[in-house]
């Protein structure tokens, strides 16, 4: 379904504006150069992406937001390296990875960066803490190692209680944790998270968005698809797409900080290890 | 990832299915243990009949009235010749024995179904009445006593040797059933041997047996026919002269209307009576092993989806193709493996089991094939949906429906 022109001019007009001086800010972690991705459906194109340019900056929290069908999804799965691009290059830490064979893009994924799906998308009828393992296994952690690490990643999200359970014996916001430790179990620089909170009630969805700024606190670059803007505006920044473009590009004024939201919502907010809430610009202060 | 961590991996995924697997497993020891099985009872009877007419020697021509058509269903009436063909009598067997040079022993047969007693033990049984040469052509061997002389022969007495199992009917445990009177139809024999024990066969008890001369039989049945003649030739090159010998010695009483068969053409007949069983049973066997390679195709087929979307959650996480095929490999290999050797463990025990009943006897071609065509079955639809989906990108296994 192709976007009427004059909204496409305007898209791009934007989007240009917004990604003014790109070379300007913090090191680019990634890089999406007029990238698109085109499905034949049926003999008709469907673009997903009709051209994005974008850089995810190292340390940052971005959301990308946009309603359903906008091309999120497709996007982040680009930026993951799940997926490839029909035209436009991705560089991931300033290497293009359109040589890269399917093996170094597995690694590439495997040490760099981290997911977290709207399904979970865990192994079914295996616990938690052989999960977690997954990403460590294929990384060729050591036994002991790993079994050491995943239970620090489990601990880490509040599931140290929880190693053997099967996803099927777990909530649906302890599914997502387990995913979340899963994705920081490799201490990537990059953590995805494709519509987090979208199986989750509002609670479940505010533990995962406080992780999540938890993480970003930390260091580590996150990236939130979402079509809601309250969950996108956790992010420093949002990135808004329509018909696969982006419409704007902006630094949020008023950003939310989950920690606050649980503490005025009468929830336990969870004791941290002093290391990760400290320096933590947002999550910290507000908490506390 | 090195191979112990691939073959971890495949364990643990197995655990993770046990349905699955075990379903898997299933299948080939369906598969498997039923072709074992099946094709040892065939090849156990055929191996029987095979192993008796054997016993008579490769010398030995068998001698039927009429004409049997060693290529079709001629052969039905067995030993009873062709139908309505006009029956041999002892002349012809004498005639023969006066003529024929070159041979050892031109033995009589002739049968009938009798009622043996002793005491108040009573047994039915099959009478096999020949000439004091009968012996010869006889596979079990006396365990005491005698075989009956000539003089007994042609004086048609009163005597015979009894095999095994109407020894074990009539006889307590331990007796010498030697010199015990027992009653035959009615009349009063005298036992002067017995046979061991030879092993049952299809459609009768080989050891339900009671031998005595020709004559005496006759005159005990009023039937003065002779079923088949057998000629042991004593030197083997000889027998395509003596074969000849014999049409032609017959010939003035029975024209063509004669049909002599080497051990060979005899074993063939009996093949082919036999064909029929082996057909049913190898046609059985052939559906139990399609039936396991469906089920485990189809439990494949079905994880499919499923198995899929694990892929894509592995790559996603940074399994390598190399990976993901290893692990597949692995699981379908041990699941088909395992599954084939508890299938042959279970065929063998159960030919084993049955071997009283019916003879067995296991074929190695059976178990191979079996194994191999289960077994590949499981690895190629195991391996070959995860080949492709490790192909794919790791978004299209996830999106997989
Ligand atoms: N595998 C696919 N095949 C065909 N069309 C697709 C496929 N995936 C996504 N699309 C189309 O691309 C567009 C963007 O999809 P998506 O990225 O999932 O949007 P979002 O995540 O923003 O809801 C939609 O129009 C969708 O129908
Ligand atoms: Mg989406």
């Amino acid at each position: 379904m192709p976007s009427p022109v004059s909204e496409d001019d305007l898209n791009a007009a934007n989007a240009s504006d917004a990604t003014g001086a790109p070379s300007a800010g913090p090191r680019a972690v990634l890089q999406l150069v007029d990238v698109t991705k085109t499905y034949a459906l049926e003999g008709v194109d469907v673009h997903a992406l009709a051209g994005v340019t974008l850089d995810v900056h190292d340390g940052e929290m971005l959301s990308i937001m946009g309603p359903s069908g906008s091309g999120k999804s497709t996007l982040m799965h680009i930026i993951g390296l799940l997926d490839h691009p029909t035209t436009g290059v991705v560089r991931v830490e300033g290497e293009d990875v359109s040589g890269m064979t399917p093996n170094q893009l597995a690694a590439v994924r495997n040490k760099r960066i981290g997911f977290v799906f709207q399904a979970f998308n865990l192994l079914a009828r295996t616990g938690a803490l052989a999960n977690v393992e997954l990403p460590l296994v294929y990384a060729g952690v050591s036994g002991s190692e790993r079994v050491r690490r995943a239970r620090e990643a489990l601990e880490r999200v509040e599931l140290g209680d929880r190693l053997h359970h099967t996803p099927s014996q777990l909530s649906g916001g302890q599914q997502q944790r387990v995913a979340i430790a899963r994705a920081l179990v490799t201490d990537p620089s990059i953590v995805l998270a494709d519509e987090p909170t979208g199986n989750l009630d509002s609670r479940s969805g505010i533990e995962v968005m406080e992780l999540l700024q938890q993480l970003n606190a930390a260091g580590i670059t996150v990236v939130i698809v979402t079509h809601d803007a309250n969950v996108a505006r956790h992010a420093q920044r949002i990135v808004e797409l329509r018909d696969g473009e982006i419409v704007r590009d902006e630094q949020v004024a008023d950003r939310l900080d989950a920690a606050a939201e649980m503490v005025q919502l009468g929830m336990n907010t969870v004791s941290r290890p002093a290391n990760v809430v400290d320096g933590a610009g947002v999550a910290g202060g507000a908490a506390s | 990832m090195n191979f112990i961590e691939s073959f971890r991996v495949a364990v643990r995924a197995l655990l993770a299915n046990k349905v699955r697997s075990t379903l898997t497993m299933l299948g080939v020891i369906i598969g498997v243990s039923a072709v074992i099985l099946l094709v040892a009872i065939g090849a156990g009877v055929q191996g029987q009949v095979t192993s008796t007419i054997q016993g008579l020697g490769s010398n030995v021509l068998f001698v039927f009235p009429g004409v049997i058509n060693s290529g079709g269903g001629g052969g039905g009436g067995g030993f009873g010749g062709g139908t309505g063909a006009k029956p041999f009598s002892l002349v012809d067997q004498q005639t023969l024995q006066r003529q024929l040079g070159g041979v050892d022993a031109v033995v009589p047969l002739e049968t009938a179904q009798v009622t043996a007693k002793y005491l108040a033990h009573s047994v039915l049984s099959q009478a096999n009445g020949s000439t004091d040469q009968g012996q010869s052509v006889v596979s079990a061997t006396i365990g005491g006593g005698r075989f009956f002389n000539a003089s007994e022969d042609d004086a048609g007495a009163r005597v015979c040797l009894i095999g095994y199992t109407v020894k074990t009917q009539l006889f307590s445990n331990g007796q010498d059933p030697t010199n015990e009177p027992v009653t035959i139809n009615g009349q009063r024999f005298t036992v002067i041997g017995w046979y061991q024990k030879v092993g049952g066969s299809l459609g009768g008890d080989q050891d339900n047996v009671i031998r005595m001369p020709i004559t005496t039989l006759q005159n005990l049945t009023g039937n003065p026919n002779v079923s088949i003649i057998l000629v042991k030739v004593t030197d083997s090159s000889q027998i395509d002269f003596v074969r000849s010998q014999i049409k032609r010695i017959l010939s003035p009483s029975y024209g063509d209307q004669i049909t002599v068969f080497s051990q060979d053409q005899t074993l063939g007949i009996f093949n082919q009576l036999l064909g029929t069983l082996t057909i049913m049973l190898a046609g059985i066997a052939g559906i139990s092993l399609l039936v396991g390679g469906i089920g485990i195709m189809n439990i494949m087929l079905v994880s499919v989806s499923e198995r899929t979307r694990e892929i894509g959650i592995r790559k996603a996480v940074g399994a390598r193709t190399y990976d993901i095929l290893s692990q597949f490999v692995i699981e379908a290999v041990l699941l088909s493996v395992s599954g084939g050797i508890i299938g042959i463990m279970l065929g063998a025990l159960g030919a084993l089991s049955l071997s009283s009943v019916v003879p067995t006897q296991i074929t190695w071609w059976a178990v191979l094939v079996a194994f191999f065509f289960s077994a590949g079955v499981g690895v190629f639809f195991g391996v070959y949906p995860a080949w492709r989906a490790s192909r794919l990108d790791p978004i299209e296994a996830l999106r997989y429906e």
